[in-house]
């Protein structure tokens, strides 16, 4: 009997020893939604380098879920909470923020980070690029999709209109001016300028108004100033440009098909997201070049795009295995390749250091355009409530640009709309 | 009789020959227009992209646009989600309609015609109408991003219980009589003598039934959340939203890629569709 | 004929026979609809604490709510506009294909196929008709010399370019059930009509057109139906943009819902979606099926 019993705990310990052995061999499985608002193959580039992440990683599954543009993906990832299927991070916009905390749903990397190394980590960003990430001195959004507003110009048409191919406006008023020429040289065949007013027309209207001097929200994300008179002359210049200088179409202009229009040349200039300059390079059968946004009293754009996020409900273990993965993925190296796959920025200064992105910009100098931009870059829109804050300030764009309203009482409404919903969230 | 119905033959054939000139002419270019968006589909997707807009009998045709579309998002899934999804919802609908329409059309049921009434007003809330709570109870049952989730709201569907209903009361009890006499039981009853003479409604209501969860969206984009549950319709939604920007080409061979399937059966059997429709509006 | 116990022993098996479909629609249909209610009567959680009974107060906001107005009124217009112009397309094109027609299939099939095609996928490929500058729609005006109509961005025409579009999918469906009841109705009829010389304008509108009354009917029904389910197309269209301007009823629920997480107002404007299907139920059940009967 004596002998026996010890032999059977040890068989009992050996094999509960032999569980959990097989249990940390088992890999530890991560599930990640991410969007995609620009054009390209960019899901397929996700999917490679997150083959490379497991190739490299043998210990780590992750699940990349493309869930559509930012919103879908918000949808997506709180319908997957709710479900109590938690992803345990996930590529969102930047300026779901709010909402998420409001939701409960993330944690700071602040209370994940252990080493001095991965503290170091944290600081290694484009300070610009974390505004959109941290409340109250944490870091919630870890920058990865990231991009600001640039300005695509067609060099040819410009040459065609008798403007310099090379030089591209520099102010609003040698934006309207240029775009005016290109539109009367063209005999009403092209379009001088186009800023895209669907999708995301805040983004849009943001650049405009900071180039004004003007910040639409309060940093605690629980005020707005969109009546603001530098933000009204804002709205009157876009509006300006269809209905005083005929230099772009009227009404509501797609964000998804204004590519298009640039690649099919029916406009001269586009303002639109970075993040599809690799698409647009891929594409256009003719010389273009890409510059900062013109300015007011300065020059400016809000940074867009996606952060990651790290999900509350995982395990110590899993959130580990989620920091090394947004690790990896915002290396240096990797932020390279994925700067060049695509146009989004590199994250870190460290990333335009590597050899592939600096041989690259020295090749294809458009391709820091955004960075230098960051310089005049300002936070995105980011509110509580920001759904309905957006969409009211959406809306205003929308009609001062279809002449529904005038802008004065299109930010004024908007204005009004978005007081009564943060009504409960002043501090 | 028999002259005078020749004569009047004789006379349609002759203002069909008189005036039709116009009426075909008019039938024929709405048929042109009404056609047209899925001809330029296949254009589309047939042609490079610079040929999007640009008509040109002489422009290449390729098929890189079907390939890029293939390649750049995992529609060999969604085909297989779409197929299980529809092969597991109608089967579900039969078991389950053919219960209760069997319930309904022979069983002295204790306010049966309330309980009927109750049934049909399904004809008008439908699932999506309610995304709102039913994705609630969805989540509560742990359905989110499952099939499962998908088709269940549809299972018990007004629309079938209400049609074999009626089919299951035209056939003559002296059949179910004689079924008995030979010893069958209620349920040997239903799959020898009922289930048989109700084909031509499980056809019909199978091929509405599919075409309807073939291309339903709402409910399906708010229920799923990944490549393993979405169905083609969310697959294509979420591939081709405008802001990402994709190419049209490109968007026009997934658009016909999700067709295909049901294009393909449809001019098959286009009969049987048309049938099967008209059937089924008969409520 | 049979026993009591029999009859008791039936009454078990019927109830037996229903269960499932009974169990499915309380779960999905009346359980959801009694949800809706009471949900309308709260307001949603607010930095954790639990949601808060308010009464009617979520219908008041919603009446002094003037997007809901015009989405309302967006839907209304919708109906209006795709309801009569569907309908009367889907009887021309049935008494069209029901004429001696050369290439009779060929027609009726061209008419049908949208109706087989998903919404989405419809959307998808009138998207391109509508883009403005590039898209087929303007390039083909720019040969007239018409120039830069913004199908979608324009908030006057936007609403307009989505009605269209739905009645090109759906007018094909409807004209299905009136080519049915054109074949089902006695040749005796027109040979009469034709030996006292009537002319086809009076005979339609004397005899097809009342003859056809109860097919108009049930595609109204259906009509109304699709006018308040089917938002599919907006997801790719216009996302009932420009300024709301396409936005219709079920879309804001799912706004709502989905997209500013304030459930219990999305469940707000589902009442008054449940109010418009119930009025429509209620002229299906006392017009259409007057004659009827379920026994």
């Amino acid at each position: 009997m004596r002998t026996r019993l010890p032999f059977a705990l040890s068989t009992l310990a050996a094999g509960l020893l032999s569980t959990q052995s097989a249990m940390a061999n088992d890999p530890v499985e991560l599930t990640m939604y991410y969007p995609v608002a620009v054009g390209g193959e960019l899901t397929a580039v996700v999917d490679g380098l997150v083959e490379d992440f497991e190739a490299q990683h043998p210990d780590i599954n992750v699940d990349a879920i493309y869930a559509g543009n930012y919103d879908d993906t918000r949808v997506r990832a709180m319908s997957a909470i709710e479900a109590g299927e938690a992803p345990q991070l996930s590529v969102m916009f930047s300026i779901d923020l709010y909402e998420l905390l409001e939701q409960d749903a993330i944690m700071a990397f602040d209370e994940v980070v252990e080493t001095d190394e991965e503290r170091a980590w944290l600081d290694s960003f484009y300070p610009a690029l974390m505004e959109n990430g941290q409340v109250d001195g944490k870091t919630y959004g870890i920058p990865f999709q990231r991009s600001t507003i640039v300005m695509y110009w067609n060099k040819e048409a410009f040459a065609d209109a008798g403007l310099d191919p090379d030089t591209p406006p520099e102010n609003w008023d040698e934006m309207a001016q240029m775009a005016a020429a290109v539109r009367d040289a063209s005999n009403g065949e092209q379009w001088g300028v186009m800023i895209p007013s669907t999708g995301y027309p805040y983004w849009m209207f943001q650049a405009l108004a900071f180039q004004n001097g003007h910040r639409l929200m309060s940093a605690d994300g629980t005020e707005v100033y969109f009546d603001d008179p530098a933000a009204v002359e804002a709205l009157e210049y876009w509006v300006s440009l269809a209905n005083e200088h005929n230099a772009m179409p009227d009404g509501a202009l797609e964000w998804g098909t204004l590519r298009q229009n640039f690649l099919e040349q029916s406009t001269a200039m586009m303002w639109h997201s970075t993040g599809n300059l690799t698409a647009v390079r891929n594409q256009a059968d003719f010389d273009f070049g890409v510059a900062m946004l013109p300015m007011k009293t300065q020059r400016g754009s809000p940074t867009g795009g996606g952060n990651f996020y790290l999900f509350k409900d995982s395990s110590e273990e899993e959130q580990r295995a989620a920091m090394t993965f947004i690790r990896w993925m915002t290396a240096p190296e990797r932020a390279a390749t994925w700067s060049i796959e695509t146009g989004y920025m590199g994250v870190s200064p460290d990333a335009y250091a590597t050899d592939a992105l600096e041989e690259y910009v020295e090749t294809f100098p458009p391709a820091a355009v955004a960075r230098d931009q960051l310089e005049h870059a300002t936070a995105e829109l980011s509110t509580y409530q920001g759904g309905r804050i957006r969409q009211a300030l959406d809306n205003a764009v929308q009609a001062a640009l279809t002449g529904q309203m005038s802008p004065a009482d299109a930010l004024a409404q908007a204005q009004r709309e978005a007081e009564s919903v943060l009504r409960r969230y002043a501090r | 009789m028999r002259p005078a119905t020749a004569s009047t033959s004789n006379a349609l054939t002759f203002t069909s020959l008189r005036l039709p000139s116009l009426e075909t002419l008019a039938a024929w270019l709405l048929a042109l227009i009404w056609i047209f968006p899925l001809l330029y589909a296949f254009w589309a997707a047939f042609h490079p992209p610079a040929f999007m807009v640009t008509f040109d009998l002489t422009a290449p045709l390729t098929l890189s646009n079907i390939i890029d579309a293939w390649t750049q998002a995992p529609f060999a899934r969604y085909y297989l989600n779409t197929f299980a999804l529809v092969t597991g919802v109608v089967l579900a609908q039969f078991v389950v309609c053919t219960l209760a329409g069997f319930a309904f059309a022979r069983f002295p049921i204790p306010g049966k015609n309330l309980l009927f009434m109750l049934v049909l007003i399904q004809l008008f809330v439908f699932p999506e109408v309610l995304i709102v709570e039913n994705y609630r109870i969805a989540s509560e049952l742990g359905l989110i991003d499952t099939l499962t989730g998908v088709g269940l709201p549809y299972v018990a569907s007004a629309f079938g219980i209400f049609l074999l209903r009626q089919t299951f009361k035209t056939i003559p009890r002296e059949l179910e009589d004689a079924a008995r006499i030979e010893g069958c039981g209620w349920m040997a009853i239903l799959w020898k003598v009922y289930v048989p003479l109700a084909k031509p409604t499980y056809l019909a209501y199978g091929l509405v039934s599919i075409s309807h969860h073939w291309n339903n969206f709402l409910w399906p984009l708010v229920v799923t959340n990944s490549v393993e549950s979405r169905p083609l319709t969310v697959g294509l939604g979420v591939f081709s939203a405008p802001e990402t920007g994709v190419n049209w080409a490109t968007v026009s061979a997934a658009t016909l890629l999700s067709i295909a399937p049901l294009l393909v059966a449809f001019l098959l059997f286009q009969r049987q569709f048309v049938q099967s429709f008209l059937r089924s509006g008969i409520r | 004929m049979y026993s009591l116990n029999a009859y008791r022993g039936m009454q078990f098996y019927g109830v037996l026979l229903l269960l499932p479909a009974a169990i499915l629609l309380i779960t999905f249909a009346y359980l959801p609809t009694a949800n809706t209610l009471i949900n309308s009567l709260y307001i949603p959680s607010f930095r954790g604490e639990p949601r808060t009974f308010v009464g009617l107060e979520n219908y008041q906001d919603l009446l002094s709510d003037t997007t809901f107005w015009q989405v309302a009124r967006n839907n209304f217009l919708y109906a209006l506009g795709t309801i009569p112009t569907s309908i009367a397309l889907a009887l021309g094109m049935a008494l069209l294909v029901n004429a001696r027609l050369p290439g009779r299939g060929m027609v009726r099939m061209a008419y049908f196929t949208p109706t087989i095609l998903p919404m989405i996928a419809a959307a998808n490929i009138w998207m391109f008709f509508y883009a403005p500058q590039i898209g087929l729609f303007n390039k083909l005006l720019s040969i007239v010399g018409i120039s830069g109509i913004n199908w979608l961005g324009d908030p006057n025409v936007a609403l307009s370019s989505v009605i269209v579009m739905s009645v090109w999918k759906e007018a094909g469906f409807f004209m299905i059930f009136y080519l049915a009841a054109l074949q089902s109705m006695a040749p005796e009829l027109k040979e009469a009509a034709d030996l006292e010389g009537t002319s086809r304008w009076s005979f339609f509108w004397r005899v097809t057109f009342p003859l056809l009354m109860p097919t108009t009917l049930f595609v109204l029904i259906n009509a109304l139906i699709n006018a308040v389910r089917v938002v599919d197309h907006l997801f790719i269209l216009t996302k009932g943009g420009p300024n709301n301007a396409t936005n219709l009823l079920l879309y804001y629920v799912y706004e709502n819902a989905f997209s500013f997480f304030d459930r219990t107002y999305a469940a707000t404007i589902t009442v008054v979606i449940l109010l418009v299907l119930a009025l429509v139920a209620t002229l299906k059940f006392t017009v259409l099926d007057r004659r009827t009967h379920y026994q």
